[in-house]
């Protein structure tokens, strides 16, 4: 029952991004509910699979990679149904649902989905820091997707070719303020986040946590270097997510093997 | 029952033939009465555009309505435009299935001088207003409009042909609309007060733009201009002096070397790195050096990189003409049914052969 409901919502996914792109090709995009509809079934599928996981486990889902990347992809969406509508980014949905799609496919084809013995009752701040940090990196890939977004319209602009959905993209000045919101968002959650982390009574992965404040560093660095541009602020989010996300992927690896 | 259209049109008559045929918005009403009461004619409307003049009529008997038509327009314009009987040129005249398709060809803009333009949607609206308030019309004039500006909402919606810019100025507009999003923010300088710069202005201010500077080497013709447009002029050797606090910049001076160039931005731009700057070179030679274009946050576009993305818009849309006629002809065939054997009767898909009586 958990993978079918995975397996649906991926499918939701997979129609979102299909149909606009489609009507990118033949640049007919127009803001329809269509691609809305579906990331909002898409994300109800994933809700009701993190519910039933949960209370399966009995704590947060977040107690191996599968569940993180489940997780982070569900924090996503919820930031795209949340700012996708207050910014007019509808458009945000033709790159967020493949960045979705990607860690759901490799969420339920990859062996991750480990089983490991977990303590009688679940620590309060140890499930507030996990969830905390991976809403704050949901933030970060969206901003990630921003910043993509920024430095594709500008591409455009620069070299006056204008593609087909050129006219469906948001304002270039739109696309770099909510970059940069976005980036003041994750950083927040993520200070909470490791604030929460330093308040567990256990012994944490101190791999995690350090490698969790080379993160907020490496954000808070970017955010106050912002007299460097918007271009730069853009690149440099998206250069940070991917670094962040491999990162994640090294890290949660290395202690998957640890654990085995 | 038949709907009949009798009209000029910038296809087939000059503007000098036009304009003796043009109806003033006030005269619609009574002009659409006058018609309506004439022989053979039932109901009525007139839409009377730059572009065009046409009459459209409902009737029971087709030739007998437009024998009345031809007559009254010889006789309203017996000295300027002489109509010997039978003498249908420039005019053209539908019935049928033609006329209706003519008819929603027109409010979606495929007969407009500007394709896909949507201005005659709101022209043909008031016209039918206009006829409606008079009592011109009745239950198949009221189908027919209405009908037709349903096909012109599903044409702009279903197909891109409204999409793009297919004018210099409306280009520039666009170009500034998907820098900024909403211009009102936005401050406005032109450089050289020439005719181009001036529309591309006027384009800028129908946005509501924040504000509106002027500098040119003649004072005068700066603050001339500047009091048209209710912006503030500058003396031409102080522009660059305002120039921080400028969004968009419409430069078309005389001078025959750059005086935009990267040595005098790049220290503005490093002062605002977060806002952009966008700057419309209608200059011939160049006002702005195309490095300027380099910097981060200036976006640099002249005359020809203007008229290009303006061609592609116009080609754009005449690859979508295929689309709408295909839209179109469905409702003509909808409608001519519904017009010939009343309503209720199930749609049949009819094609549209353009035919004059």
């Amino acid at each position: 029952m958990e993978r079918l409901l995975l397996i649906l919502s991926t499918i939701c996914f997979l129609l979102g991004f299909a149909y606009t792109a489609y009507l990118l090709r033949k640049g007919r995009h127009r803001h329809s509910r269509f691609n809305l509809c579906v990331m909002g079934i898409g994300f109800g599928l994933q809700t009701w699979f993190l519910h039933l996981r949960g209370q399966a486990i009995g704590r947060c889902p977040l107690t191996n990679f599968f569940e993180i990347l489940i997780f982070m992809s569900w924090s996503i969406v919820l930031l795209y149904l949340l700012i996708g509508p207050t910014y007019r980014l509808s458009l945000l949905g033709a790159f967020t649902s493949p960045l979705v799609c990607a860690f759901q496919i490799v969420a339920l084809l990859a062996p991750i989905d480990t089983v490991h013995a977990l303590g009688a009752r679940p620590d309060p701040w140890l499930e507030m820091h996990a969830a905390l940090s991976i809403i704050a990196y949901g933030a970060f890939a969206m901003a990630g997707v921003a910043g993509v977004m920024y430095i594709a319209q500008e591409r455009q602009l620069k070299n006056h070719r204008l593609g087909s959905f050129f006219y469906e993209m948001p304002p270039i000045m739109h696309l770099a303020v909510a970059n940069t919101r976005l980036l003041w968002a994750g950083l927040i959650l993520l200070s909470v986040g490791l604030l929460c982390g330093f308040m567990v009574n256990a012994h944490l992965n101190a791999y995690k946590i350090g490698w969790g404040v080379i993160m907020w560093c490496l954000y808070l660095a970017i955010l106050v270097a912002r007299r460097l541009g918007p271009r730069r602020v853009a690149l440099l989010s998206v250069g940070a997510f991917s670094l962040s996300l491999t990162a994640l992927l090294g890290l949660n690896f290395m202690i998957e093997r640890v654990r085995l | 029952m038949n709907v009949l259209c009798l009209g000029v049109s910038h296809q087939t008559a000059s503007v000098e033939i036009r304009e003796r045929f043009a109806v003033p918005e006030t005269r619609l009403p009574e002009i659409a009465l006058e018609i309506g009461a004439l022989p053979g004619v039932e109901e009525a409307v007139i839409v009377s555009t730059c572009n065009r003049v046409e009459y459209y009529a409902a009737s029971g008997n087709a030739p007998e309505a437009l024998d009345a038509l031809r007559c009254y327009l010889q006789a309203r314009t017996p000295q300027t435009f002489p109509l010997r009987p039978g003498e249908s040129e420039p005019f053209y005249t539908l019935s049928g299935p033609a006329s209706i398709d003519h008819l929603f060809r027109v409010v979606s803009g495929l007969e407009s001088m500007i394709i896909g333009e949507t201005e005659i949607l709101g022209q043909v609206k008031k016209a039918y207003a206009a006829a409606s308030r008079a009592g011109s019309t009745s239950r198949h004039l009221n189908k027919l409009f209405q009908r037709a500006f349903n096909v012109a909402k599903e044409v702009r919606t279903r197909t891109s042909i409204t999409r793009g810019s297919v004018s210099v100025g409306s280009v520039a507009v666009d170009l500034a609309e998907r820098i900024f999003g909403n211009l009102s923010r936005c401050r406005v300088m032109i450089l050289g007060a020439g005719e181009t710069s001036e529309l591309t202005a006027r384009a800028l201010l129908s946005r509501n733009v924040r504000s509106l500077f002027v500098s040119n080497r003649s004072f005068d013709r700066a603050a001339q201009l500047a009091a048209q447009m209710g912006g503030e002029a500058i003396h031409f050797d102080q522009w660059d002096q305002r120039f921080s606090d400028i969004d968009i910049l419409v430069s078309s001076t005389a001078a025959p070397h750059p005086i935009i160039t990267g040595e005098k931005l790049s220290p503005i731009m490093k002062q605002r790195s977060d806002r952009p700057l966008f700057v419309i070179d209608l200059a011939v030679p160049r006002d702005a050096d195309p490095d300027v274009n380099r910097l981060e946050g200036v976006y640099l576009y002249d005359i020809d990189s203007l008229q290009a993305i303006a061609d592609r818009g116009l080609e754009n849309r005449q690859r979508e003409i295929t689309q709408c006629e295909a839209l179109i002809a469905r409702h003509v065939g909808d409608f001519y049914q519904w017009l010939t054997a009343g309503p209720g009767t199930p749609p049949v898909h009819l094609p549209v052969a353009s035919r004059k009586i």
